[in-house]
């Protein structure tokens, strides 16, 4: 299997305090990877770390494969950005494509499929020309999503992705991810809440327990760890 | 009435004073429109506002101290614009409480500079504005100025929507923002110092915040925003123009009242068109 992705020895903090510390963990093409952890525990400081907004303290963050830390596609967390927002579906999306861009002012022909291709494959096509102010929670969250996969060239990275979503909306993106990692072949990050619905579809599950301690195994491994226990109840 | 019109348009006058207000004026209200729209939709609104009290202050020092006003002034709103952006982003005091903090202490040290000084009426046109009192240098360096803004803000268009729509994700895409945001910084301060002398401190703002806030009443895309925006306030500026001389009024005023009324008409079109898409 190829590597595309390898944490050693990171260690990072969030307002002065040291949430991560010693975290090694590989990541490889086509996994799917659940990050568990209670509020607070550095989910979103690795987050950062990991698309390059923020420096680790120490340790390396390694791509395989030539790939670039921009070449991740991120879906952030649920804001209420496109809440009164004017811009149209097709705007959104093809700002995913800003990453491959380098200087250049203007999106290329070539782009404006890209972005056509994405929403094809999540099904807004038909919205393309709606504003985001008319979207439904869920047809927001697929608009986000093509803007990520704009921006992917291998790894989607989803920060959260069904919060604030009903069950039905929420089943439905499940869907389309785990789509997305078997027909796709992209390889998953996902920060997630739902640890039933992690040990269920993810292949790696990386939890980050304490600043000094995580696990990092399959959702197999995790589940007769005793430190799933907490989560999952007995 | 109409005389006064009809003298307005004679050659002399029209060369001299209207055609260089009105090719100033145009250029800074384009602009201003323009960075409004990100201003209006990063929540930045009162920046414009924030910084033209700070202008004030400073054009009002520089005038006590005899120094050219906007060789003191720009660089000063420039500075400002950094500290109040950074103030904006971090969370130790939130950004409309800094804004006022700031301008009020700046338009509090410009009128105590100025009336220790006798000099409170010269300042004033700061105040209210002199768009017809425009030099001939200042409409050159508004062009100028108002070009480059132009220019930059077509160039880096895809970049500012992305930074406007969703900062973070812009940086994980490899996005510099806090670069772009300091280019925009430079960009507002530079607008509002130029609206500045033609609109006056108080009014400024308007210029910023009203066109972007009509065209979006109507607008679904950011690109339709922009370039509704960009011609409501060319159109509101000449309209107010055009009135302020048929009437007497005052230019600055007249201008900010029509751009109320496109405001007022562009809301109940959005209205009736929402109404009629939901039956």
């Amino acid at each position: 299997m190829k590597k595309i992705l390898e944490c050693s020895e990171l260690a990072a903090s969030y307002d002065g305090r040291k949430v991560i510390s010693g975290l090694s963990f590989t990541i490889n093409e086509g996994d799917y990877v659940c990050i568990l952890g209670e509020n607070g525990s550095g989910k979103s400081t690795l987050i950062k770390c990991l698309l390059g907004i923020k420096a680790p303290e120490s340790g390396k963050i390694v791509m395989g494969d030539g790939l670039k830390q921009r070449d991740i596609g991120y879906l952030p967390q649920h804001t209420d950005l496109a809440k009164g927002f004017p811009a149209t579906v097709s705007e959104v999306v093809i700002s995913g494509c800003l990453g491959r861009r380098g200087l250049r002012p203007f999106y290329s022909s070539e782009e404006k499929k890209l972005a056509k291709r994405a929403m094809e494959r999540l099904g807004i096509a038909d919205l393309a020309g709606r504003s985001c102010r008319e979207l439904s929670g869920g047809q927001q969250q697929r608009m986000l999503l093509a803007r990520a996969m704009c921006a992917a060239k291998k790894l989607l990275l989803l920060d959260e992705p069904v919060t604030g979503l009903d069950p039905a909306a929420a089943a439905d993106m499940y869907d389309l991810i785990d789509e997305l990692n078997k027909k796709d072949g992209m390889t998953i990050i996902m920060v997630s809440h739902d640890v039933v619905k992690s040990l269920d579809s993810a292949s790696r599950i990386l939890c980050l327990c304490s600043s000094d301690h995580s696990f990092y195994g399959t959702p197999e491994e995790y589940a007769n760890s005793h430190i799933s226990s907490k989560f999952i109840g007995d | 009435m109409f005389d006064d019109l009809r003298i307005m348009f004679t050659p002399e006058f029209f060369g001299a004073i209207l055609l260089p207000a009105l090719i100033g004026g145009i250029a800074v209200t384009i602009c201003s429109s323009l960075l409004g729209t990100t201003l209006v939709l990063k929540r930045y609104s009162m920046i414009g506002d924030g910084l033209s009290h700070i202008g004030y202050g400073a054009l009002s020092v520089a005038a006590v101290m005899n120094m050219a006003p906007l060789k003191v002034a720009l660089p000063v709103v420039v500075i400002a614009a950094f500290i109040l952006l950074r103030l904006s982003e971090s969370s130790k005091l939130s950004g409309d409480s800094a804004i006022a903090l700031f301008s009020t202490t700046a338009l509090a040290v410009g009128i105590l500079v100025s009336s220790k000084a006798g000099l409170t009426n010269d300042v004033s046109h700061y105040m209210f504005g002199s768009i017809l009192a425009m030099s001939k240098s200042d409409v050159i360096l508004s062009v100028i100025l108002s070009v480059i803004v132009i220019l930059t803000y077509v160039f880096l268009y895809n970049r500012i929507f992305s930074v406007t729509f969703d900062e973070n994700f812009a940086k994980a895409t490899g996005v510099n923002a806090s670069a772009y945001n300091m280019i925009f910084a430079v960009l507002t301060a530079v607008t509002v110092v130029l609206g500045m002398m033609m609109m006056g401190a108080l009014l400024i703002s308007s210029l910023i915040v009203i066109p972007t806030l009509t065209a979006m009443r109507v607008c679904k895309s950011f690109r339709g925003v922009v370039l509704t925006a960009g011609t409501v306030s060319v159109v509101s500026f000449l309209l107010g123009m055009f009135m302020s001389l048929l009437m007497n009024t005052a230019p600055g005023a007249s201008i900010v009242i029509v751009n109320v009324v496109f405001f007022l008409l562009f809301s109940a079109v959005g209205t009736i068109r929402c109404r009629s898409g939901r039956s």
